[in-house]
């Protein structure tokens, strides 16, 4: 598993062909959820854009009609930067690819990993008892090629990447 | 609520006006998936907290389910709730 470091003014990563692949496809996936598949009554949808009035749909109506296209265009961008800065699945060198990340690159790929986590974490309902470690060792030894497991796997490196990435930039 | 600890005395600029002057709050909500030290990167970030003021409003979203970030115009709740929500955070807005 590839975490962030930080070199001088950029933070760093060498990642597997594998992680190569799995972050194109979820960044690939909020990229869709957010233009062809965008529908206001999916619980991902929801969580990205909660509503600002929750007793007051007239008012939280208005707030999203002036907000959420720049806020759709921002999440969008952000999956963006991280398709951006991994090679194509099929260039992508076997022995690894290193990453370099310049501070804005870095801070939308913080906020792009974000959505991709709340996003799974719905899907995946995560709450509050979630213990992931456990559900993950749970799932793994029920049926190690389930698509759950995979998703919980992902969900797990997600995190660890994110911590990383984010101590990479308070550095 | 846990506002009274932290706005007057974290924001004296705002400490004296009357209570009518900022009537409304931005308040973030708990979530499962956000990390704890993401949400104090993101305090610090947009509001200019200290790491310490940032670290106890993230515990009171943790311990509490919920805490007031900021207070005043209405438009600029909007506009800290639209921040927040860039950030993947869980804001709303409400009155005081």
């Amino acid at each position: 598993m590839s975490l962030f470091r930080r070199e001088g003014e950029e933070c760093v990563a060498s990642l597997s062909l594998e992680e190569v692949r799995v972050l194109r496809k979820v960044a690939s996936e909020v990229v869709g959820l957010l233009t062809e598949g965008f529908d206001h009554d999916d619980p991902v949808v929801l969580r990205l854009f909660p509503s600002v009035y929750p007793t007051d749909p007239v008012e939280a109506a208005e707030f999203r009609r002036f907000t959420e296209g720049d806020l759709k265009t921002g999440k969008i961008d952000q999956a963006g930067a991280v398709l951006a800065a991994l090679p194509p699945e099929d260039e992508a060198d076997p022995a690894g690819t290193e990453i370099r990340l310049d501070s804005e690159s870095a801070e939308a790929w913080l906020r792009a990993i974000n959505d991709v986590r709340l996003a799974m974490g719905v899907r995946l309902d995560v709450n509050e008892e979630t213990d992931l470690d456990e559900e993950l060792d749970a799932e793994l030894n029920r049926d190690l090629s389930s698509a759950r497991s995979f998703q919980l796997s992902v969900y797990a490196y997600l995190g660890y990447l994110q911590e990383s990435l984010l101590d990479a930039i308070m550095r | 609520m846990t506002t009274p600890q932290i706005l007057p005395v974290e924001r004296p600029e705002t400490a004296d006006e009357p209570a009518s002057a900022r009537p409304w709050v931005t308040i973030v909500h708990d979530d499962p998936v956000n990390l704890m030290t993401y949400v104090v990167f993101v305090f610090q970030k947009l509001f200019g907290f200290s790491r310490e003021t940032a670290e106890t409003l993230m515990m009171d979203v943790h311990t509490k389910g919920r805490a007031v970030v900021s207070s005043g115009a209405r438009e600029r709740m909007e506009y800290d709730a639209a921040r927040l929500h860039t950030y993947g955070l869980w804001a709303t807005v409400d009155k005081q």
